[in-house]
């Protein structure tokens, strides 16, 4: 393997986001240019994708499947620096990367997705003055990712961690001018940054107790000896669970994911559903050796996990921004990840990683195929009927929704009953809930599948399930926190190229081919995991790919959990009922009685449930009010502080030694030092006034505390001596 | 180039003194009116300076150890009565300071063109007495001498301040004059008493002397430190202590800080930030640290203390200013914390890390301080509430501005991080509940400029004032684009900055812990040989080999 080529696969990105950067002062969007823009977009990350699968292609052709490392030059030689337990050890960081099945799975998932996502947006972003900035930032984002599935140490990983934290900021606040994506720009650059700093504390005692942070030395060293390392790798993995918790975006620092929509669509796809938002788990089946040696580790991410999908699946049955329902999907299904991580169905994690990233992506880019077609609306009770007029974007829809929801013989259920049977056998509690949550899960989006493509379109006027919802027209809708906004699509508003109130309309051929190839995707990638209960192998080929990467602790080599058959078609046979129940439900609330009249009534019934639901549990307004309020107070004290207490301090001494030697010395001050004032100024030809207001009133002071400190010292020296 | 190598030559000598000789070429050639003419002369000057001072780096040996540590030797009596000599002689920590400090004064000096209108011929002037003022006091290893450029170096700032800074330019250079020179006058303090135990033995805390003869020789002292009795280097190490924090800024010295950097004009708050700011760390690493291993050791916890609060204190503060200087200023505090923190982890990681953050912010601060300065020359106003929307109109410099905001907020791939990591790391390879503390300081880090960005350049451009914005012109650009650079070459490849450090790091951590490497002949982990590569473990003997 090359490692040129190797290098490539970032490189071209970020060739193409430095050209585009540079062109997106100078250039105006005329089509040529867009042309241009167009071509060093796609043809660095089509580049990157092929020359990617060139290298999977002959890893894969290789009998074993060692990992392949290449260090390319040492990027940080700190010195050396002591192990825990004794010893030294070099704390050098090289730049290096590492192919093995895992990040040949995510460079695969990265690649693709991220070209498809490429091409969509240069249909989706025709309109938009900021069109080469938008894919220099998005050609970043690919470089970023990159590195940070490529890289052969947690350092490395680390540069990608931050740097797609930073074009994510970037594209959410693409719509710099408008005030709400500015605000949630930042908002989720500092929820990530708190998250890193859990990270980084991980990566400090990686090198603390292993004298290194690339993989290859820390997994084998606790591979060799998990009892000498057993005690540490508690703190360590919850700590980088931290960091999994911000990018993941996982309770308690999931808050920044919703707001993030307020980025174009196919950023909230590429970024915040597919690739950058699924790091979190990446990272933590990459440190499989280290959460299998803390039990602990693992019972918290499969609690976190499986809290955060059904928490998040609540919040997404109330939404009626077409985009937030998905978010909050997202933020639920990253739950379903971390529950199979946390329950040690590692390889069931990536699985639905990857069938995610396809279906998730497919319904990000439907809704966004939704809104450009609607002229930037995104709120579903303002849809409806679209079925008609963009049949391709429906079709492709349902493929996805069927796919989310865990239908038999589509992506999403073979890698969801993965994760479940995974949690059954760890603990039947977190299997109900898992259970419950993918209930929730087929409930909210096929209420978002009829609720946009059935019944009437209902865009020519405005109905709303609470009546009047004042209109805000996309100006600062987001104060840093959420509001009751059920009624208000703003984020894409900033996408309003259109007119308001025309006929809705099928999307252009680079939008809906992009979704074809996802829904197929979302049909068919499901397949590689079949399960052995329904008739497949044991492991599953997708199993068997990731066998490597899962090493063995002491002397117990890693082995595939296999249940009965029995009880694993039990436990699907239970999820598909739930989830057809969920169906069920939404079929009678949204699309037989198309005014809603059982989802309103429940919601008059549970009133205070129901707000809650819908305002997100006020999650964002408890932060304000606790975290920010609480950090901004204290930031104030101690502005206050400073001025009056430590500087009061200053300005006090000041004054008494004014008072006390300032008059005595006013004659020595006339005569001695305005004299040689005017001399300096006289021969610098520049002694003016100016110079001789500057400088009076200083020296005698100069003279002061010399005296000052001498006899300070003479004191000290006096007391100690006797 | 035969002038680097040739002992004969006074390299560092020409480099110190040029800015001078610049600077009374214009006294007293030139006329106060020509003002073309002064500017001019004072960019070449500086220009030359640079110039010649880049090759230092090329010649230097970085391997260099013992007495190769210090490098283009100069020293000759200068008042043999005392036992005063004029000695130059560089490191890699001065080395790259010095590099530092050429680059940003020829900045300074170019930034400054149509900044400055009125007395243009003393400004010019004294910002050339400031460099050499700079680089004497790098160079200099005489404690006279060092003391003499130490504070030479505030009568220029102290006129840079007062005549040509903001409203409050009196109070902030006053107050910037006065509390260094306090500190000052302790370390000379401290110096003196080193001089006497040294030589005659003036006995001092019932302490007598050595009975050598009487020098001021830094590096004489760095070989009798371990001598000194740990009570009078208590003492002593306290009084380069004030001397140096209040120079770092350390907290609770810092206040002179933000009144200084937020009244000086642009140059000076560059200079202040990049290298007057590095005046207080390098002490401490030249002369408080290895002279007084003792004190260093028995004031670990203090200094360490101080240096968190600073960190987590100072970007509090940070975070609630409303004046774009004086959120830059305290954002200094809480970066130099990270300066001293790792300095006192002593251990090369924290150490290296230490230094090589000096020249980062240096860079960074440096940048975001002329950025501001550029936008304060069309607007005439600090205050972040009068702008908004910014990147509309100047998105050039709305972009460097993000990319100097990163690198001072520590993102990798950028200068920031690396420094800060290193500095994490080697704190927390002596204690997590250090590094635990400090790392706040990044998240604080990001917070505040973050918010800074947001509000100065999005959100709607609805100041009617700043409508008419102009991006930047080509000399702005000239001055931004190098500091840039380097963010990202430090960021990327930060080796060739590692290898110069290494020595002299090694030459403090061994003076301070001579027993540091030693410890490799302690017990490697237990490892129960089941199936470990080979490559995991490498023998002590390789081990050995790999660290000298």
């Amino acid at each position: 393997m090359s490692p040129t080529l190797l290098l490539l696969i970032p490189l071209l990105p970020a060739l193409g986001a430095l050209i585009n950067g540079t062109r997106a002062f100078a250039k105006p969007l005329t089509p040529k240019n867009r042309t241009i823009t167009n071509l060093f977009a796609l043809g660095s990350t089509g580049l990157s994708a092929i020359i990617a699968t060139v290298v999977v292609v002959s890893y894969m052709g290789q009998g074993t499947h060692t990992p392949y490392v290449h260090a390319f030059y040492t990027w940080i030689s700190s010195g050396f620096g002591h192990v825990a337990g004794g010893g030294l050890a070099n704390f050098a960081v090289d730049f290096a990367f590492r192919i093995d099945p895992l990040s040949c799975t995510m460079l695969m998932v990265v690649t693709w997705v991220g070209f498809l996502i490429h091409i969509y947006a240069t249909g989706y972003m025709s309109h938009e003055s900021g069109y080469t900035r938008f894919f220099a930032y998005m050609n970043l984002f690919m470089f970023m990712m990159l590195l940070l599935v490529l890289g052969g140490n947690y350092m490395v990983m680390f540069v990608g961690w931050e740097g797609v934290g930073l074009c994510s900021y970037l594209l959410i606040g693409f719509y710099y001018d408008k005030n709400f994506a500015a605000d949630a720009g930042k908002k989720a650059f500092i929820a990530n940054r708190i998250g890193d700093f859990g990270f980084l504390l991980g990566i400090f005692l990686i090198f603390n107790y292993f004298g290194t942070a690339d993989y290859t030395k820390v997994f084998a060293l606790a591979s060799a000896n998990p009892e000498h390392y057993a005690g540490i790798t508690t703190a360590i993995c919850l700590l980088l669970f931290v960091g999994a918790c911000g990018k993941s975006a996982q309770i308690p620092l999931y808050v920044w994911l919703p707001d993030a929509m307020a980025g174009p669509t196919p950023v909230s796809a590429l970024i915040h559903a597919a690739t950058m938002v699924t790091a979190g788990v990446y990272m933590v089946v990459r440190s499989n050796v280290l959460y299998r040696l803390s039990p602990t580790a693992m019972l918290v991410v499969a609690i976190v996990g499986a809290a955060t999908a059904i928490f998040a699946a609540t919040i997404g049955v109330a939404q009626n921004d077409i985009k937030k329902v998905l978010a909050y999907s997202t933020v639920s299904q990253l739950g379903f990840m971390f529950l199979a991580a946390g329950v040690g169905a590692f390889s069931a994690a990536i699985f639905h990683l990857m069938t995610h990233a396809f279906f998730k992506a497919c319904l990000f880019l439907g809704a966004g195929s939704v809104i450009h077609g609607c002229g930037g609306e995104q709120d579903m009770r303002k849809m409806g009927g679209l079925r008609k007029y963009m049949p391709k974007t429906h079709w492709t829809m349902l493929i996805a929704t069927l796919a989310i929801a865990g239908t038999p013989l589509f992506a999403g259920f073979y890698s969801k009953d993965e994760i479940l049977a995974g949690a059954f056998a760890y603990s039947p509690a977190l299997w109900a809930v898992g259970v419950i949550a993918a209930g929730f899960t087929a409930f909210y989006m096929f209420r978002l599948y009829f609720m946009t493509f059935y019944g009437e379109y209902r865009g020519f006027e405005v109905v709303g399930i609470e009546q009047s919802e004042p209109k805000h027209g996309g100006e600062d809708l987001i104060p840093s926190s959420a509001h009751l906004d059920q009624g208000d699509a703003h984020t894409d508003k900033a996408h309003g190229h259109h007119a308001h109130g025309h006929v809705p309309h099928e999307s252009p051929w680079s939008m809906t081919g992009v979704l074809i190839v996802l829904a197929f995707l979302a049909l068919v990638g499901g397949y590689i995991g079949w399960p052995a209960a329904l008739g497949g192998s044991h492991p599953t080929p997708f199993q068997r790919w990731l066998e490597p990467v899962l090493l063995a602790l002491g002397n117990e080599p890693w082995e595939f959990h296999e249940g009965s058959a029995t009880v694993e078609i039990l436990l699907m046979a239970a999820s598909v009922g739930v989830a057809a129940l969920g169906v069920l439900l939404a079929f009678f609330f949204y699309l037989r009685d198309q005014t809603w009249s059982v989802p309103k009534r429940l919601a008059t019934r549970f009133a205070l449930a129901y707000r809650m639901v819908a305002n997100k549990y006020y999650v964002d307004e408890i932060y304000d009010a606790t975290v920010i309020g609480g950090t901004l107070l204290l930031c104030r004290m101690a502005s206050l502080f400073d001025i009056y207490v430590v500087d009061g301090l200053v300005n006090l001494i000041r004054h008494i030694t004014v008072f006390i030697f300032g008059h005595g010395s006013s004659q020595f001050d006339k005569y001695v030092v305005d004299g040689a004032v005017n001399g300096i100024g006289y021969t610098a030809q520049g002694g003016s006034t100016l110079l001789r207001r500057v400088q009076s009133g200083f020296v005698q002071n100069y003279a002061l505390i010399m005296g000052g400190g001498i006899v300070l010292m003479t004191v000290v020296y006096l007391f100690t001596k006797a | 180039m035969g002038i680097y190598n040739n002992p004969s030559v006074p390299i560092l000598s020409i480099i110190t003194f040029i800015p001078l000789i610049g600077a009374l070429f214009i006294v007293f050639f030139v006329r106060k009116e020509n003002a073309t003419a002064i500017k001019a002369i004072a960019t070449i000057v500086a220009a030359i300076d640079f110039v010649l001072s880049i090759p230092l780096w090329i010649y230097f040996d970085p391997k260099g150890t013992g007495a190769r540590l210090f490098q283009f030797k100069e020293s000759f009596d200068w008042i043999p009565a005392i036992g005063v000599k004029y000695t130059f002689a560089i490191d890699g920590i001065a080395l790259l300071l010095i590099l530092l400090t050429t680059m940003t004064g020829l900045i300074a000096i170019y930034s400054s063109f149509s900044a400055i209108t009125q007395r243009q011929k003393e400004y010019y002037v004294l910002l050339l007495l400031l460099q050499t003022g700079m680089i004497g006091t790098f160079c200099a290893l005489d404690f006279f001498l060092f003391y003499v450029f130490w504070e030479v170096m505030l009568v220029p700032m102290y006129f840079l301040i007062g005549i040509w800074g903001g409203e409050r330019r009196l109070y902030a250079a006053i107050k910037f004059f006065i509390y260094t020179l306090s500190g000052s006058v302790l370390m000379l303090l401290s110096i003196l008493a080193l001089y006497f135990f040294n030589s005659d033995g003036i006995p001092f805390l019932n302490i007598k002397g050595l009975g050598h003869t009487p020098t001021f020789d830094v590096l004489q002292y760095h070989n009798i430190g371990h001598l000194i009795p740990p009570t009078l280097q208590f003492w002593l190490f306290l009084g380069f202590f004030f001397g140096f924090a209040i120079k770092v800024p350390m907290f609770p010295f810092h206040t002179w800080l933000p009144d200084a950097h937020t009244e000086a004009p642009t140059a000076g708050s560059v200079i202040l930030a990049a290298v007057l700011l590095k005046m207080g760390a390098y002490g401490f690493i030249r002369f408080a640290l290895p002279i007084l291993p003792d004190g260093t050791r028995q004031l670990i916890i203090p200094v360490v203390v101080l240096s968190i609060i600073g960190i987590v204190y100072g970007a509090l503060v940070t975070l609630v200013q409303k004046d774009m200087k004086k959120l830059i200023a305290y954002s200094s505090v809480s970066h130099l914390g990270f300066v001293m923190l790792g300095m006192f982890a002593l251990n090369p990681m924290g150490l290296r890390g230490s230094v090589l953050q000096m020249i980062n912010h240096g860079i960074s601060t440096g940048a975001l301080f002329l950025l501001v300065g550029i936008i304060y020359e069309r607007r005439h106003t600090r205050m972040i509430a009068e702008y908004g929307g910014l990147a509309k109109q100047m998105p050039m410099y709305a972009t460097l501005f993000l990319i100097t905001a990163l690198s001072s907020l520590g993102l990798p791939g950028l200068n920031g991080f690396i420094g800060e990591f290193t500095i994490l790391l080697g704190a927390a390879n002596r204690s997590m509940v250090w590094a635990g503390f400090a790392a706040l300081g990044i998240v604080l880090g990001a917070a505040y400029l973050l918010w800074l960005y947001q509000r100065v350049f999005w959100g709607p451009l609805d100041n009617p004032k700043n409508q008419n914005l102009l991006d930047l012109n080509r000399r702005e650009l000239l001055t931004i684009l190098p500091l840039i650079a380097c963010m990202v070459w430090i960021g990327i490849a930060p080796g060739i900055f590692f290898d110069t450090i290494k020595e002299p790091v090694d030459y403090v951590v061994l003076k301070v812990d001579p027993q540091y490497y030693a410890r490799l002949a302690a017990p490697a982990p237990e490892v129960v040989a089941t199936k470990a590569p080979a490559a995991v473990k490498p023998a002590p003997a390789e081990r050995i080999a790999e660290v000298r």
